[in-house]
């Protein structure tokens, strides 16, 4: 038996006033708590993603579709570009680019992106490979670590790729089998969730495609199968690739010697001016990004803080209320000995406990429907998100949950150590 | 023990009440008769040191209450007075029992549940002590009330009009009850009313005129 006790009681006693209270004080908690959880997953994951990449240099259109096509992988191409016109790009050595790793986009498997690239992609996302080897030949794939855990592909297995992102038979190329030759170990950046394949294999599943579906383009085609047949870029080598001026990639991603230099500066700028290609930053495409769901986010937080505010006025009125109908208590408490401190000490943590209900329960709320939307947002950004994370930011919203209800139980609790003994005992 | 000397009160633009002085020594009944309107109610609450703003003094066990500060007086209050109100009021969320613990907890006494139960016993009200409060009868939470009256061995009990609301029979039940757990305890007994049954049953009484 002690004061907590009490107010314990008090507070379950009226399970109406408790619900309401802790529906809108939990709406409210919930709300931010969530997008905190959201916000904070989406910066570590586009953050972790940036890979130290200073430049993507693709097809003209929007430089963000761009970046999160190339570097986030979560839409599609702007388009192609030829090799010759990224042929300066790729040429060693450069003065400005220490590493250019060019990207050819355009099928998947079970919705995993299929990418032709070289080696040097696993150095930008530091992976290494867990099992097996690396692509080497056309049609060898290496698997990242998620794809292989969620396809259940294993080494030696085969597979069909289908065009662009959809898991959809009827765009399966049936014609082009891949081969898994080994599994990269998990990175927990975006290369866990790519088949990485040579730039080659790309291109001949989409001649196949082209084949079958415009028949015009042969005599290129002819070409083509002509280039393959010898084999010539197995080795995966940026030069290998300045030897078919004709064909296409979908970007290079760009690493500068020396970030700071001034003609690094001036790089992108200049490749989008003097070109038929378009180069965007991606550090400055991702703070656009924020600052665009900065705006909903916002928004939204602001009604959150609103519902709290709404929420505290309900746990105001509902001590306020509950102070007129224990008035005799509160004096009868008195006359057993209680010290007018006491009475506002029971106030005051009413107020807190039904606070910190409402924290606990929209705390509770917001993990468990950021685990839920975890299955969502894995569709649709192929990103892995957990609702079983505690951010140190949440402390302060419990802080902040606990100063609301003390702010919120202030008023009531100075009146209950006003209350009158005589008066409100001599009521009849 | 309690005396009283020269206690007068004055009820803002109301007439000014003038008492006589009383007396009850430890284990004694007084009996405080009156009509409706005579001051009953706030002579208890002086003697109570609920109401503090008067002339005169009240002294309790050698303790002139009336000089005491408002949380000195809150803490004396809780251990050295028990106080059966005419209307029993009760912290109705919690059980019987606890509400009997908590005037020990709030006179700063040990918290027994085991004292609190017998002393429920004591008055024939044991087997509802996990009730809620609200379950009970009049008669029933009349004994509840005393019961925590009496927890704390007060040196002094108060009862404001304890029987006006009960029959024959549980009027002469009460008052035995009230009278045996006095002198038990060693404790004064007052008793405000204005009920003239109790006339004939205590000899020590002080009559209230206006």
């Amino acid at each position: 038996m002690n004061i907590l006790y009490l107010a314990w009681k008090n507070v379950i006693k009226n399970p109406l006033n408790l619900l309401m209270s802790v529906i809108l004080f939990g709406l409210g908690v919930g709300l931010i708590s969530f997008l905190l959880l959201f916000n904070s997953q989406l910066k570590e994951k586009f953050d972790k993603n940036l890979a130290d990449i200073d430049l993507v240099v693709g097809a003209k259109g929007s430089p963000l579709q761009m970046i999160l096509c190339s570097m986030y992988h979560i839409d599609n191409p702007t388009g192609n570009i030829p090799i010759k016109n990224a042929a300066p790009l790729l040429r060693e050595p450069h003065p400005l680019i220490k590493q250019a790793v060019p990207l050819s986009l355009g099928d998947s498997y079970k919705s995993y992106r299929i990418v032709g690239t070289n080696h040097e992609i696993l150095g930008l996302y530091g992976a290494t490979v867990a099992e097996g080897d690396l692509w080497k030949n056309d049609f060898e794939v290496t698997l990242g670590h998620t794809v292989a855990q969620e396809s259940g592909l294993k080494l030696g297995d085969k597979f069909v790729s289908s065009h662009g992102f959809a898991d959809d038979a009827d765009l399966a190329h049936d014609h082009a089998a891949f081969v898994v030759k080994g599994i990269l170990a998990p990175t927990g950046s975006v290369i866990d969730q790519l088949i990485l394949t040579n730039t080659a294999s790309i291109w001949l599943v989409h001649e196949h495609h082209g084949e079958e579906n415009e028949g015009a383009a042969t005599h290129e085609e002819d070409h083509h199968h002509h280039d393959h047949g010898e084999d010539h870029i197995h080795d995966n080598s940026n030069a290998d690739l300045l030897a078919h001026p004709e064909q296409e990639i979908t970007s290079v991603l760009i690493r500068y010697r020396n970030k700071t230099n001034f003609q690094a500066l001036n790089f992108g700028r200049n490749i989008n001016e003097n070109t038929e290609m378009q180069a965007a930053s991606p550090a400055i495409e991702i703070n656009r990004l924020y600052s665009m769901i900065g705006l909903g986010t916002d928004a939204i937080r602001n009604l959150a803080i609103l519902i709290a505010i709404v929420s505290a006025l309900s746990i105001f009125i509902s001590l306020y209320k509950g102070l007129r109908e224990r008035r005799y208590e509160l004096a009868l408490m008195r006359v057993m000995g209680a010290h007018r401190s006491g009475l506002f000490a029971l106030v005051i943590l009413e107020g807190l406990i039904l606070a910190g209900i409402g924290f606990a329960v929209g705390s509770l709320v917001s993990h468990l429907g950021m685990n839920w939307a975890a299955g969502f947002l894995k569709q649709d950004f192929r990103y892995s998100f957990t609702g079983w994370k505690w951010l140190h930011e949440e402390w302060y919203i419990l802080g902040a949950s606990l100063v609301l209800g003390l702010i919120a139980s202030l008023l009531p609790a100075i009146q209950a150590a006003r209350t009158d003994i005589n008066k409100t005992l001599s009521e009849k | 023990m309690i005396t009283t000397k020269d206690l007068k009160y004055t009820y803002k633009g109301g007439p000014q009440l003038v008492f006589p002085d009383i007396s009850c020594r430890a284990s004694d009944i007084l009996l405080i008769l009156g009509n409706s309107g005579v001051g009953k109610t706030t002579l208890l609450h002086l003697l109570g040191g609920i109401l503090t703003t008067h002339e005169g003094s009240v002294n309790i066990e050698g303790t002139n209450i009336c000089t005491l500060g408002d949380t000195a007086l809150d803490a004396f209050r809780g251990k050295n007075i028990g106080i059966v109100f005419q209307q029993n009021h009760f912290i109705d969320s919690l059980t019987v029992l606890e509400n009997v613990m908590i005037a020990q907890k709030l006179a700063g006494n040990r918290v027994s549940a085991q004292e609190a139960l017998a002393m429920l016993e004591k008055l024939n009200i044991g087997h509802k002590s996990k009730k809620s409060i609200r379950d009970l009868s009049q008669g029933e939470k009349q004994r509840v009330a005393i019961a925590r009256a009496l927890i704390n061995k007060p040196k002094l009990i108060l009862a404001d009009e304890p029987t006006s609301a009960l029959d024959d029979q549980n009027c002469q039940e009460v008052l035995l009850l009230l009278e045996d757990q006095a002198k038990a305890a060693g404790s004064a007994l007052v008793v405000v009313t204005h009920d003239s049954r109790l006339k004939e049953k205590i000899s020590n009484k002080v009559i209230l005129v206006s």
